[in-house]
């Protein structure tokens, strides 16, 4: 990390130097800080301290009327162990994040390079492809929602033309979650195209052309050539899309209240009944632990694994 | 073309023609919406081009729900936001492009774990403190976690560590204090980025769901999404086509914003997005 200073650089020599030195050092402590306090304190309030209030709150009970939380040690952990739902929400969350995460990369990338080239109604298809990424997840529960209604929902219509029955997708265990993965990859892929349309459009064109005198196939130049250009991309976009997997549940709200039997529960969902449904705050406090060390094991990977391998800049 | 090499006559049209099915699956969501929306009930799921246009649905949507008290409501949450949002990481972006303090490189550490964790899964701890502070149902409850926001004092930053200290040097001999310069140098000059910022945190914000869902429970409160999702879900018994007129009017404003400053839009969420 290369941080210039402004205000202790600007030493000048002369027979008071280091007294001014020290006084600029001690202006610039004060400052820093100073300019910093307003932030770090909310920081603090809703970010650290909720962090750190999650991990002793799991350790407790959760009050209840007249009785007080009491410290029940490993107790909520246990309890987790042996909750069927929790393990289904998770089994959930990590097929959810497996099938959204490689789905809306590849997708992102052949729309980018579709619009990266001179085809036909270019501005309309980069239109259609990034508009979803403006519209609320809950706008876009109620669309799809009305998509997936058994017998007159579009999809089942469709069915109807080529005489299947009506089927009744989110009702259904079988079809209920991978019709959550459309929605959201539906909703995540324009988004993720702007950055490696972005990252296209830094490639030079002479590569393209070189290929073409070597009379290099158009997989081969992609699976050579431009996937890893693409690379630093796809690690910023992947990190994007791992987190959104596990932080994004409105759609689950809104579409399926985690059923049918809790076969579209979600982590943060799962989070959300116990702690909003059920008023279970110590429980809810271990469930959130989980998804935390989720976020941790993400974050230690992106800075310890992916900041020296890529250089940005 | 530099994504793929140089296709074939036939392998560029098959490629043209993959390229629109797709587009056309993606607007396909919204172009039934709009069509519910605007058909009465009747014609919700039967696709006559002579079917009748009719605002009725939106009347019936406005006039069922508390929509304009929610328009209110999410234009109170977004703009508080940004306003707190843009204070509070300008200053902390400051402290950290132009001051060597003590512990700078540590509270930046701490400052980048947002990114990771953020408010939104820390759902039943932020509630716990909201109660504590007697702040359930009030927008600022809604708003507080997210206005000392990392994303905004990270994008700053950068922004201001580009700034030649020339400037700065300029500022200061004509006697400007430490504000004075961040007012008067800084914030001019770091402008592209304060309008990338903010229409990243609207559109984030206009969209968000679970937390003002949580610690909202009146119609006083309840920004659109929130509104929306109940209105929805209270009534079962209400048409599709209802439903959707309300939805688009609770996605309209965004939506009509991003069509008519699409370039800004991308162009924003770009800048953001690389770091």
């Amino acid at each position: 990390m290369h941080r210039t200073s402004g205000v202790d650089a600007r030493v000048k020599p002369g027979h008071d130097g280091w007294g001014r030195s020290l006084v600029n050092q001690f202006r610039a402590n004060i400052h820093g800080w100073l300019l910093l306090l307003p932030a770090a304190v909310l920081l603090a309030a809703f970010t650290h301290y909720p962090a750190v209030a999650t991990l002793w709150h799991s350790f407790f009970s959760t009050p209840k009327g007249n009785r007080p939380a009491r410290f029940i040690g490993l107790d909520q952990y246990q309890t987790m162990l042996e909750d069927p739902i929790f393990w289904i929400a998770l089994k959930n969350n990590l097929v959810f994040a497996a099938a959204t995460i490689p789905l809306s990369i590849v997708l992102a990338i052949l729309m980018a390079l579709w619009v990266n080239e001179k085809i036909v109604g270019r501005g309309l298809l980069r239109l259609a492809f990034f508009t979803p990424t403006m519209l609320p997840m809950i706008a876009v529960a109620n669309i799809w929602l009305f998509f997936y209604t058994p017998d007159y929902g579009l999809l089942d219509q469709i069915r109807g033309l080529f005489g299947l029955p009506a089927w009744n997708w989110l009702g259904s265990r079988d079809t209920a979650l991978w019709c959550l993965i459309a929605v959201t990859v539906w909703k995540e892929a324009g988004f993720f195209m702007i950055f490696y349309l972005a990252a296209l459009q830094q490639i030079s064109p002479d590569l393209a052309e070189a290929a073409a005198i070597e009379g290099t196939g158009r997989w081969t130049f992609f699976r050579r050539v431009t996937f890893p250009l693409l690379m630093p991309t796809t690690l910023f976009v992947l990190i994007n899309a791992v987190i959104n997997a596990f932080r994004l549940v409105d759609h689950v709200v809104v579409m399926t209240r985690g059923g049918p039997d809790n076969a579209t529960s979600l982590l943060l969902f799962y989070i959300y009944e116990i702690g909003f449904k059920f008023w279970d705050l110590g429980y809810a406090a271990a469930v959130t632990m989980v998804l935390l060390a989720v976020l941790a094991i993400v974050a230690c990977f992106q800075f310890f694994y992916l900041d020296r391998r890529i250089h940005y800049q | 073309m530099t994504g793929l090499g140089r296709p074939s006559p036939l392998g560029a049209a098959l490629n043209t023609l993959a390229a629109w099915l797709l587009g056309i699956l993606w607007v396909l969501p919204l172009v039934y919406a709009v069509w519910t929306a605007f058909h009465p009930a009747e014609f919700s799921t039967r696709f006559v081009p002579t079917a009748p246009l009719t605002l009725q649905n939106f009347e019936a949507a406005w006039a069922a729900a508390p929509f304009p008290r929610y328009f209110l409501n999410s234009f109170l949450l977004v703009t508080g936001i940004l306003a707190g949002q843009l204070v509070l990481c300008t200053l902390a972006a400051y402290a950290f492009a132009r001051f060597k303090f003590r512990g700078s490189a540590i509270a930046f550490a701490l400052v980048l774990l947002q990114l990771m964790i953020m408010p939104d899964v820390l759902i039943v701890e932020n509630y716990r403190t909201m109660h504590a502070l007697n702040l359930v149902d009030t927008v600022t409850a809604m708003a507080l976690p997210y206005v000392a926001s990392a994303f905004g004092i990270f994008l700053l930053r950068q922004a201001f560590k580009s700034v030649p200290k020339e400037l700065e040097e300029a500022a200061r001999i004509e006697g400007c204090g430490t504000l004075g310069i961040l007012w008067r140098v800084y914030v001019p000059l770091a402008r592209p980025v304060y309008v990338a910022y903010a229409l990243v945190s609207i559109s984030y914000h206009w969209n968000n769901f679970l937390w003002p869902l949580i610690v909202t429970n009146s119609v006083d409160t309840r920004p659109l999404t929130v509104g929306l999702a109940v209105f929805a879900s209270t009534d079962q018994g209400i048409d599709w086509s209802i439903i959707t007129a309300a939805t688009l009017l609770a996605a309209g404003p965004l939506l009509v914003a991003f069509l008519i400053f699409q370039r800004q839009f991308v162009q924003s969420f770009l800048r953001a997005g690389i770091r």
